[in-house]
């Protein structure tokens, strides 16, 4: 004799159905949970999609005010001149001289963090013993979190300073200064990215230099940072990235003045201090003044988005290798 | 040719040339390690070079009329007042727009989203937010928020804008932080019952929490420090008065008037201060910087102090 | 074990469940191929098979775990009685399959909540807030599992401060505090040591008077000692099923034969 075994204290309504048939369509209850499941889910979707609509976002504002820019200016001109007056009456629109000013800052910025980034994490991730990277890795987090603005103020009022004792010629604003500020700063992305890149590298390789006779710092050097390299050229690209959008530094201790020089030891503009620049004085919406810090905003969009395509796949390899 | 004996053959000396291989290798080792050091102590003392300045310069200037006034045209009467209100209400806003919209998102892709065109775009797109320099969503804000919204150069519009900028950092840590849960927990109460959304409310969002928090307090105080895009904006400089009081309005519980008030924040003060000429202004600049750096420094902190203590207590 | 009174026929014998022409689909790999399979009430049914065989796969279609992930299709029918309703009819909510059949995990999954917590969660999940009526099921749940004495004075505590053996009883419990109709066993004592063996195994023989088993077990001295029926799947498919003893003595196919004096496996 089969009794009801249903025990539960609120019996699901399709399954209490008589016995032998199969249940047909949906139960209330069911089709209840289901829709308050699918609008749950309808949101979460929504949030997610804030992210796409930020970008088209970005690109529709960046292009749109470069548009209206392109037809006064000549795009042949605005890449090949190397003046930058835009507010002038004789007005140049030549982005070089911008750019000048951002690759400058640039590479004295990866000279310092390359390096010294470089030896940080291999030291950390192979040499280090555990309680200094107990402690230095947090240290070095922290670094990483302090504002910009800061790392201004240091680079105008410590850094510089420091620099004119040895070199008196230098000018209250230069791109050598904010290009090592800049530097000290990005040192954190790329050790941190470069160590989680050695980190990856399974431990049976490591063992199997060792085992050969070598000593640490061979290991490191020919088995841990080959077979870890896309990771480590994926952090110096991020750090390329970093460097080409900062914009405090640069605008604080660089000067604002566009300079078409490759000269560290001179004042010059980057793409990001002339926007700041620009936004600091009351430019009517819609001027052609106006517009210029979009087609300055465009032009380094792209450049930062050529690097992060870049990096994005160099870390995608090393993510796969393992 | 067969050596006689390891390393013989292109040592003459045999052991003791091995051993002075090795001692030499040693020493490269060692002088390694020791260039490690020193760039951990390079780095620890720019930062106490930085730290230290700040402090000699800033800290006479830290006083309780620096926090209750403010700025002024005086160098020494002036004060963070407005500064630091404003910054406190545009973080409101950042937080409660990126926290819930990030770890929505965090929560569709690792949890929901099925393997299709679509979320891949949304992948794609919040791993190149992450890239875009600050600035650029100050032009986005300037063209979207100040003049397409007419939200002007308001509080709403500044919160807004860093909103966008971490909503990347709260995602990413979201999504982290879930990805560590196992799928066993999952299917643990699949068979108890469970919904997907009580899956997910009952243990995916409070097993990730800790991990969430680090994201959020993260993000959050990098926005605390972030100049430019709030400089594109357009943001006044020089703001000698409070934003309406959210509980001024005796008829309404709460007001929220403010949202469209003008304001400025801890770091445009302190860009302000360090833009004049006068050395007076300077010390100013010092000490909002020491503010700034504390409330940074200390956010981060919680942060990494949050993790390091989380994942010590659950271990999967 | 009073297996006898059961003959292979299962003439009269009361069925819990059972698979009718079940196959089911990872995308092209057909994973099960035309499984018939009877469950009978209140008796322990073991599956064994070598790895890869299937007996997992087959397992979880009993409490519809397969849904939760993209590109599976199940053919065939699992007719759960009394009611003979097709649990892996598309129609058929698998929330509500899983509040009438449990499952006990391969490796122990306690949530990293209370003990007494999750044991409760089951009765959560179905929206019950009686405080003492849980109190009441947790304690019960737990007396069932064999673990009420060990934890009595610490419910409270985090689950995972339990041992490994302790942790899979506590999932027993929370599987068995909603009063399932079946519990299904994958492999639960695959990641203990020996002597939590032996109380899991001792639990399943006495938990059979209240619930009807399902066990896959990749060790065949466990499915001879806890079960009534024992299946014999290969690559997908249901070699053999019968009596365990006659399973482990005399079995008709030339394959299970193989497998259970180990030449394979």
């Amino acid at each position: 004799m089969m009794s009801s075994i249903l025990p539960l204290k609120h019996p699901p309504a399709t399954l209490a159905a008589t016995p032998g048939t199969l249940p047909q369509g949906w139960s209330a209850a069911r089709l209840r949970r289901r829709l308050a499941e699918r609008a749950i889910e309808t949101l979460l979707l929504l949030a997610a999609l804030v992210s796409v609509f930020t970008t088209a976002a970005i690109v529709a504002i960046l292009v749109w005010e470069s548009v209206v820019f392109f037809r006064t200016v000549p795009l042949l001109d605005f890449l090949t001149d190397t003046q930058w007056t835009p507010l002038f009456d004789d007005a140049h629109f030549g982005i070089l001289a911008l750019l000048s000013g951002t690759l400058t800052t640039t590479i004295v910025a990866l000279l310092v963090a390359v390096p010294l980034g470089t030896i940080l994490a291999i030291y950390l991730s192979e040499f280090a013993p555990f309680r200094v990277r107990e402690v230095a890795k947090p240290f070095l987090e922290l670094l990483g979190g302090i504002p910009t603005i800061v790392y201004g103020y240091f680079a105008l009022l410590f850094v510089t300073p420091v620099l004119q004792k040895i070199y008196p010629e230098l000018p209250g604003f230069n791109m050598l200064s904010a290009g090592l500020v800049m530097g000290i700063m990005i040192i954190p992305y790329v050790s941190s990215l470069s160590e989680d890149a050695m980190r990856a590298v399974p431990m049976h390789m490591r063992e199997a230099s060792y085992a050969m006779g070598a000593t640490r710092l061979q290991t490191a050097v020919f088995v841990v940072t080959p077979a870890a390299l896309s990771g480590l050229a994926s952090s110096y690209i991020l750090g390329i990235s970093r460097a080409v959008g900062e914009t405090m530094v640069v605008a604080i201790a660089a000067g604002m003045q566009p300079n078409f020089s490759f000269d560290p030891r001179e004042p010059a503009a980057t793409i990001t201090a002339y926007i700041v620049q620009v936004a600091l004085g009351d430019l009517p919406h819609g001027s052609i003044g106006y517009q210029t810090i979009f087609a300055a905003g465009l032009t380094l969009l792209l450049i930062t988005l050529v690097f992060n395509i870049v990096g994005h796949f160099l870390r995608k390899r090393f993510r796969e290798a393992y | 040719m067969i050596p006689k004996s390891l390393g013989a053959s292109s040592s003459a000396s045999g052991v003791a040339g091995i051993r002075r291989l090795i001692a030499r290798h040693k020493t490269l080792d060692w002088l390694f390690g020791l260039l490690g050091t020193l760039a951990l102590l390079l780095a620890t003392l720019v930062f106490a070079a930085l730290f230290g300045q700040m402090l000699i310069n800033g800290a006479p200037q830290l006083s309780w009329e620096f926090f209750t006034s403010f700025p002024s045209r005086r160098a020494a009467s002036a004060g963070i007042l407005s500064a630091w209100v404003g910054t406190i209400l545009v973080m409101l806003v950042t937080a409660v727009v990126a926290v819930p919209l990030g770890i929505g998102a965090g929560i569709y892709l690792e949890e929901y989203a099925r393997k299709n065109l679509l979320t891949d775009i949304i992948e794609i797109n919040v791993t190149n937010l992450a890239g875009v320099p600050s600035i650029i969503y100050g032009l986005l804000a300037l063209g979207l928020f100040v003049y397409q919204f007419g939200l002007g150069q308001s509080i709403a519009a500044a919160g807004l804008t860093l909103a966008l900028l971490i909503l990347p950092v709260v995602i990413v840590a979201t999504r982290e932080a879930i990805r560590t849960i196992p799928q066993n927990i999952r299917e643990g109460a699949y068979a108890c019952g469970s919904s997907k959304w009580q899956v997910v409310s009952h243990h995916i969002i409070p097993y990730s929490l800790p991990g969430i928090m680090t994201g959020v307090i993260i993000g959050l105080a990098r926005a605390i420090g972030e100049t430019a895009p709030i400089i594109t904006i357009g943001a006044l400089t020089f703001i000698a008065f409070l934003p309406p009081s959210p509980f001024s309005n005796a008829e309404q519980l709460i007001s929220f008037e403010w949202l469209l008030a003008p304001f400025t924040v801890m770091p445009i003060q302190m860009f302000n201060w360090i833009s004049r000429p006068e050395e007076a202004f300077q010390a100013n600049a010092a000490a909002a910087g020491l503010v700034l750096l504390l409330m940074t420094l200390s956010m981060n902190a919680l942060a990494i102090w949050i993790r390091y203590h989380f994942r010590k207590k659950i271990k999967w | 074990m009073n297996t006898e009174t059961f003959p292979t026929a299962k003439a009269g014998a009361e069925l819990k469940a059972q698979a009718k022409a079940l196959s089911f689909h990872y995308g092209d790999f057909q994973a099960l191929k035309n499984i018939d399979f009877p469950v009978e009430r209140n008796q322990v049914t073991a599956l064994i098979g070598p790895s890869g065989c299937g007996k997992s796969t087959f397992l979880r279609c009993f409490n519809r775990m397969h849904d939760l992930y993209p590109n599976m299709r199940y053919e065939g029918e699992i007719l759960l009685y009394p009611d003979g309703v097709n649990i892996v009819d598309r129609h058929v909510d698998p929330i509500e399959v899983r509040m009438r059949i449990s499952m006990v995990f391969q490796k122990p999954n306690p949530f990293p909540k209370s003990i007494y917590e999750n044991v409760a969660y089951g009765l959560r999940v179905r929206g019950v807030r009686n405080r003492s009526l849980i109190d009441e099921k947790v304690e019960e749940a737990l007396r069932a599992a064999a673990l009420w004495g060990e934890v009595r004075d610490r419910l409270d505590d985090l689950a995972f401060n339990l041992s490994g053996g302790q942790q899979q009883r506590l999932c027993i419990a929370r599987a068995l505090a909603t009063d399932p109709e079946i519990l299904l066993f994958d492999e639960p004592t695959s990641a203990l040591d020996p002597i939590a063996t032996a109380k899991i195994e001792e639990l399943v023989s006495e938990l059979k008077e209240k619930v009807t088993i399902l066990i896959v077990t990749h060790n065949m001295q466990q499915a001879a000692r806890v079960s009534a029926y024992t299946a014999f799947m290969y690559i997908g498919e249901l070699i053999e099923f019968d009596d365990t003893k006659r399973i482990f003595t005399n079995p008709s196919s030339k394959l299970t034969e193989e497998y259970i004096t180990g030449r394979f496996g």
